[in-house]
């Protein structure tokens, strides 16, 4: 019989029934969740737009994307029970602090523009994750992967297409939008993690393929793509580094401000404080109801057998 | 601008613009409360469940504002319509401008405004207009939808915890005062039904009574007295206090840069 460690070399996909070690299990239950628990704390800068979104058609599609994240979270709370963590139990993980999920959404919403910069970079930078986790080993995590990303795509072509406009509109739109994308970018870069050096589960990761690139390898295919982005539409990147290499065909930028990076990851970003309220304000506001939901399906339950 | 109801001459271009834009608001300015709880629902489900009922009824607000402004035929946008009228011109009910509450307040003012529209949108799908039958036949199954889901939910929170119960019968309570207004009509109804553009909404008051009252009472809930006072004045732009904050959010920022264009 084939090892793990074979089965993964083949490119099998692993399903829930099958056995795996522990240290995977753990590692995919970790990995999942934090995805899930970003789609869901995501909705929140973006939500915050809702109500003021400037035409009927920019609202309708920004609560429909909102909408879309909720959507994902769900299902990748549903693909990390597959491995048998509950969605409950890995909830009060999120909030009691004790899970992550991404530190870009611990970022603030000041103005529509960053609405439409999410859009672009954010999905962009997902969307690079997510098409490399489409090939990932475990076959729950890799089938939710292919779902998302098409729709991730969508929210992504919306997103550039509101920058576009914006940078093509009167001179207050065009510097709101700037202003946003310089306020975006560096903590865009940083949604793809540490140097690869410093990341302590990327070479785990990559073994049991549920990684097939490192983080370095996919900051660097997110500039080179958003980098012609900006351009194109008379957008600046903030980075005086920035410079084409032809030898290499790629951007080469600065460094990352690490420092803000870890800050941020430890909980003193602009917004995690409020994030986390916000998420358990709505658990506790639905406590009520949630058990009032349990009470009526048993009593029903009960009225069933009562009746059979 | 002077409202449709203040004219003397009313004709079928002024009534059909003035009939729409009720329609259009009631449904926007629900979705608009519905879309405040995107993010804060009390379990993922009903974020999704109700960030798509409002985008049901925004959806469909934008159509029937896309159609105002055809009849109006001076060139304005729908989004004139939404993000450029003050309060007074706002024809929403009071009902639905009303803070959205807590989960149960939400829920029961769905449940009467879902139940109510299931009915309208019936009779509305027979009038003499191919337009409204079009977006009717379109929405109609949204609003069975939306039926379906308060109505489980009034049972779920009715026949379910002592707190739940309370909740949904206080939330009940309190808004009884604005349900009356589900069934005002004026010259605007009255002239456009003689020739077949509206429904007579006095047709399935007593249905609609049925409806609420059997949902209620299996929900074990106390159905509210019918007779009570009953707020007036919506359809000529009297509104509570609310919606004055609410469209100063939603209006904000558009009316911030009047000449810039967001698509």
């Amino acid at each position: 019989m084939k090892t793990f460690q074979e089965r993964i070399d083949n490119g099998e996909t692993i399903e829930p029934k099958d056995d795996m070690p522990d240290r995977y299990r753990q590692q995919l239950i970790r990995m999942m969740s934090q995805h899930a628990h970003s789609e869901v704390v995501g909705m929140l800068p973006e939500g915050n737009w809702i109500t003021r979104a400037p035409s009927l058609r920019r609202k309708m599609i920004l609560l429909s994307k909102v909408q879309d994240e909720a959507g994902h979270g769900l299902y990748l709370y549903s693909a990390t029970e597959t491995l048998g963590a509950s969605r409950k139990e890995v909830i009060n993980q999120l909030l009691e602090g004790k899970a992550k999920y991404s530190s870009i959404f611990n970022y603030p919403t000041l103005t529509w523009a960053d609405v439409a910069v999410i859009g672009w970079l954010v999905d962009g930078a997902a969307i690079i994750n997510q098409t490399m986790l489409a090939r990932s080993s475990y076959g729950p995590y890799s089938r939710a992967m292919v779902r998302i990303c098409k729709e991730e795509s969508f929210h992504k072509k919306q997103g550039y297409e509101m920058v576009a406009t914006m940078a093509d509109g009167t001179p207050e739109q065009q510097d709101m939008i700037q202003d946003a994308v310089n306020r975006w970018w560096w903590p865009t870069l940083m949604m793809f993690g540490p140097h690869d050096e410093n990341s302590p589960n990327s070479a785990e990761l990559i073994k049991w393929g549920v990684k097939s690139k490192t983080n370095d390898e996919l900051r660097q295919s997110f500039v080179d793509r958003h980098v012609a982005e900006a351009h194109e539409v008379g957008l600046e990147i903030p980075d005086d580094d920035l410079e084409y290499n032809e030898e290499t065909g790629h951007w080469e930028f600065g460094e990352i401000d690490w420092d803000e990076f870890w800050n941020v990851v430890k909980g003193n970003g602009p917004m995690n404080k409020e994030r986390m309220k916000a998420r358990r304000e709505a658990h506790e506001n639905g406590k009520w109801v949630r058990e009032a939901a349990e009470e009526y399906a048993r009593k029903q339950k009960l009225s069933k057998e009562k009746a059979s | 601008m002077s409202t449709a109801t203040k004219s003397k001459e009313l004709t079928k271009q002024k009534a059909l613009f003035e009939y729409l834009v009720r329609l259009a608001d009631d449904r926007l300015i629900l979705g608009h409360r519905l879309s405040e709880w995107c993010g804060h629902g009390p379990i993922l489900e009903e974020d999704i469940a109700l960030a798509n009922i409002a985008l049901d009824y925004i959806g469909h607000a934008a159509n029937l504002y896309e159609y105002a402004v055809e009849i109006e035929g001076e060139g304005r946008h729908r989004d004139d319509l939404v993000y450029f009228r003050n309060d007074p011109e706002y024809k929403n009910l009071k009902l639905v401008e009303l803070p959205k509450g807590d989960f149960g307040f939400t829920i029961a003012r769905q449940f009467l405004f879902s139940s109510y529209s299931y009915y309208l949108y019936q009779l509305l799908s027979d009038i003499e207009d191919e337009q409204i039958r079009g977006m009717v036949e379109k929405h109609f199954k949204e609003v069975k939808y939306h039926l379906r889901h308060s109505r489980e939910w009034i049972l779920r929170l009715g026949d379910g915890t002592e707190e739940s119960h309370s909740r949904i019968q206080d939330a009940f309570n309190d808004m009884w005062t604005y349900v009356g207004e589900l069934f005002y009509q004026d010259e605007v109804d009255e002239f456009l039904q003689e020739k077949n553009l509206a429904a007579d909404t006095a047709s399935f008051k007593s249905d609609w009574k049925d409806l609420v009252t059997d949902t209620l009472e299996e929900a074990t809930l106390d159905v509210p007295d019918w007779n009570q006072f009953m707020v007036e004045g919506s359809r000529q732009g009297l509104h509570t206090e609310h919606l004055g904050h609410l469209l100063a959010e939603m209006q904000h920022l558009r009316r911030s840069y009047p000449d810039a264009d967001w698509e």
